[in-house]
């Protein structure tokens, strides 16, 4: 075919068109959805707010959080539900002109838009309905004395297991580490490992676990530096060290630790994994599963569940701050039915008000309700200034002992090191 | 394209009528408005470089003397401070140890591989657009999907892998070819990118091949040179120049090199583990790792690693050059 200038003008016209149809949607993450910033108030009457949500696994969600920014009376509310990289769109969007109003972000915003200025104080929106939240999530979102976010709902990872193999092996559920080991080793078969979290051997994922369940903070109380390297931190990643050479921990399964498959197929007796996956293993299983905290290690140990909650926060450039923050309050405050549909409907979370947990019927009672329990009491959230560069060297260094066998205590001395260098830098 | 007539000459003929000097923007123009077209065609595609990748590099390089937290436009000046911090930081150090082992590795292992293929398939009397199009379409797979069946399928470390499988068939045992506690992950990233880029490089080849005037070989095997003895004396000499071209791509891109780094070896929880981890993936991972936003140590990281490039790049051009020049007396 003989492409003719028409023939381009009519194709750019196409493209125009399908530019035009793109923004009337307002959903799509590629809008100019930049509410104040760009779109203002429309009419005078109410203002015009963008909100953006990542994009949520369970069916239903999108439509849910779109059925309740359109019953919000005071302003016309634009959702976007974001899909892909959402941890970094968000902070590359703030830097711009197409950024949201309301936006949610894991366990609030960072340190880098605290001290950015680039979200709003959080504590008069809370007020004095601060204390009906959980307060291990409240810890949390404060730094240097506000608030920075209202949370929305609450996710956890906690451990699986099942009474009839625990019962056929003759032993307990396992609340210290070593009586986990023992657990493991007595499940375990020629075709079933005895305990997975994760193909990397549990490294990733458990390796904040094993500060918390030996009895330290990730940062000492001044946060000037680590607050774990203690001769009984390095004896729990021995301990790690020594469960990861042997046959009972499974290190390769056909899902990774968040799908809940290999335990349901059978393939390991006891799975590290997500709340979410609640409602897979109870149709599998029925009545025969449990749930436990990662269990003490050492003699100063205590049990520890990791949690993260998606939470509010306000641009501070927007046009609208008042109102975004009335919507806020308005939704994940006092819209406490939505947020009991938000947190029982689309999978399994724990509502962020402890009062609406009984209200939520799949954590209402039995191991859902131990899981809620758990937050509460044995929560544990990443510190807001454990930073990426602290992350990686962390990570590292659990890569090198309990994959390589290295030395923890040399190992981790170069993190600490990093640590106070790290903090100095981000505190000066 | 027709002209009036009395304002176009005939190729190479000035469009003057006589005694009159041309105006100043029929001058600007050109022969033919030449430069008009010029200007047309070029500048759009100027404009995008300068707008996507100098003003970026510039800017790397402006951010990369600030503290950089979160905001691309910093007031907080701070010299050398992130040169100086990434020069002493032994991971940053040690990634670049390992571009150098992948580079060891991929770049004489896909040159060879190439070759060798570019050399069975210009000898092939039958189907050599056949062949030529098979061993080219991994081309066209992105590197982030081939990493994905390389990293669930091939190279899983639990029984349901397919090497793995394999090698229980033959009655060996699982190896966790990824997980670190082996050097089993070199295998899935050198056989990854030479899965990838060989197709694209053995054409190169065959071009640079098919270059090669046939009377040489025909005066060489007059005077008895046959089988290796063509491949050295001729084949290699009279490939220089592509074969510059392909190892400093090769280089350049092993350089660069960060998808199937990522997509093999990255943790499900956005970490990456101390191994295997070439310089863009350890700035990544300190600079915008999780919620991370350093943009002056990126920067500053960036602006180390081209200095490195344009380095490798200026000796592998005076290598080249030197060996033309000794061939040339």
């Amino acid at each position: 075919m003989q492409i003719t200038r028409r023939h381009l003008l009519t194709a750019a016209g196409g493209l125009a068109a399908t530019a035009a149809l793109a923004a009337c949607g307002s959903n799509n993450g590629l809008s100019n959805n930049s509410g104040s910033s760009s779109g203002g108030s429309s009419g005078g009457s109410k203002p015009t707010l963008a909100q953006w949500y990542h994009q949520y696994g369970e069916a239903g969600t999108k439509e849910a959080v779109n059925k309740y920014a359109a019953s919000y009376p005071d302003a016309t509310v634009n959702v976007t539900w974001y899909a892909g990289n959402y941890d970094t769109a968000v902070p590359a969007a703030l830097l711009t002109n197409s950024f949201p109003d309301v936006f949610e972000y894991g366990n609030g915003p960072t340190l880098d838009m605290i001290k950015g200025g680039q979200v709003v104080d959080m504590t008069d929106v809370l007020g004095s309905s601060v204390s009906k939240f959980n307060q291990s999530v409240i810890k949390r979102l404060t730094f240097q004395g506000k608030i920075w976010a209202v949370p929305q709902v609450i996710d956890m990872q906690l451990l699986y297991y099942r009474p009839s193999l625990l019962n056929k092996a003759g032993v307990q559920p396992p609340t210290t580490f070593s009586a986990l080991v023992d657990a493991a080793k007595a499940q375990t078969t020629k075709d079933m490992g005895g305990f997975f979290a994760g193909n990397d051997g549990g490294v990733g994922v458990l390796g904040n676990m094993f500060v918390w369940a030996s009895g330290f903070d990730q940062l000492n109380s001044g946060r000037t530096g680590l607050g774990f390297l203690e001769p009984n931190f390095y004896d729990s990643l021995k301990a790690y060290q020594a469960f990861y050479k042997s046959n009972a921990l499974l290190k390769s399964a056909s899902k990774d630790w968040f799908d809940a498959s290999p335990f349901i197929n059978g393939e390991t007796a006891m799975q590290w994994g997500g709340l979410w996956s609640m409602p897979d293993v109870q149709k599998a299983f029925g009545n025969d599963f449990g749930v436990l905290a990662f269990p003490a290690m050492g003699s100063s140990g205590r049990p520890a569940v990791p949690f993260g909650a998606y939470s509010s926060c306000v641009a501070a450039k927007s046009k609208n701050v008042d109102a975004a923050k009335a919507f806020v309050k308005w939704l994940w405050v006092d819209q406490t039915a939505d947020q009991v549909d938000f947190a029982n409907s689309y999978g399994t979370h724990i509502p962020s008000q402890v009062a609406l947990v009984p209200q939520c019927t799949k954590i209402a009672q039995g191991p859902g309700k131990d899981a809620a329990d758990m937050v509460a009491k044995e929560g544990f959230a990443s510190d807001i200034m454990w930073t990426g560069p602290i992350g990686d060297a962390f990570n590292s260094a659990m890569t090198n002992v309990i994959v390589k066998g290295a030395d923890p205590a040399s190992e981790f001395k170069p993190v600490g090191d990093k640590a106070v260098s790290e903090l100095k830098r981000i505190n000066g | 394209m027709s002209a009036p007539a009395g304002t176009r000459g005939g190729p190479g003929i000035a469009p003057l009528a006589a005694g009159r000097r041309p105006t100043w923007g029929r001058r600007l123009r050109g022969r033919q408005d030449r430069n008009l077209w010029f200007g047309l065609f070029v500048l759009p595609f100027l404009a995008g470089l300068l707008v996507f990748v100098y003003v970026p590099i510039a800017w790397s390089a402006y951010l990369s003397f600030f503290e950089a937290r979160a905001t691309v436009t910093p007031t907080k000046f701070v010299g050398w401070a992130n040169y100086s911090y990434l020069l002493s930081d032994p991971e940053f150090r040690s990634s670049l140890l390992v571009f150098v082992a992948f580079a060891v590795l991929i770049v004489p292992l896909t040159y060879v591989c190439s070759l060798g293929l570019a050399l069975l398939l210009s000898g092939l009397r039958v189907a050599q657009a056949f062949f030529r199009s098979v061993f080219f379409i991994p081309t066209a797979v992105s590197y982030v999907i081939a990493a994905m069946i390389w990293r669930i399928s091939f190279f899983n470390g639990g029984r349901f892998g397919l090497i793995n499988s394999m090698l229980r068939q033959l009655g060996g045992s699982n190896i966790d070819w990824l997980g670190g506690a082996n050097y089993g992950y070199w295998v899935a990233l050198v056989s990854l990118r030479l899965w990838l880029q060989v197709g694209f490089y053995m054409i190169l080849l065959i071009a640079g091949l098919n270059r090669i005037p046939q009377e040489t070989y025909e005066a060489a095997a007059i005077d008895g040179a046959a089988g290796w003895r063509l491949l050295r004396y001729i084949t290699l000499p009279q490939l220089r120049a592509t074969s510059a071209a392909v190892l400093m791509l090769l280089l350049i891109n092993a350089f660069q090199a960060f998808d199937e780094f990522w997509n093999l070896l990255s943790g499900v929880n956005g970490t990456y583990p101390p191994y295997g981890r070439p310089p863009l993936v350890h700035l990544f991972v300190i600079s915008l790792g999780g919620s991370n936003q350093d943009l002056g140590l990126g920067g500053a990281g960036t602006m180390i690693l081209t200095a490195i490039i344009v380095v490798f790049g200026v000796a592998q051009n005076w290598l080249t050059n030197r060996g033309v020049e000794r061939d040339e007396r």
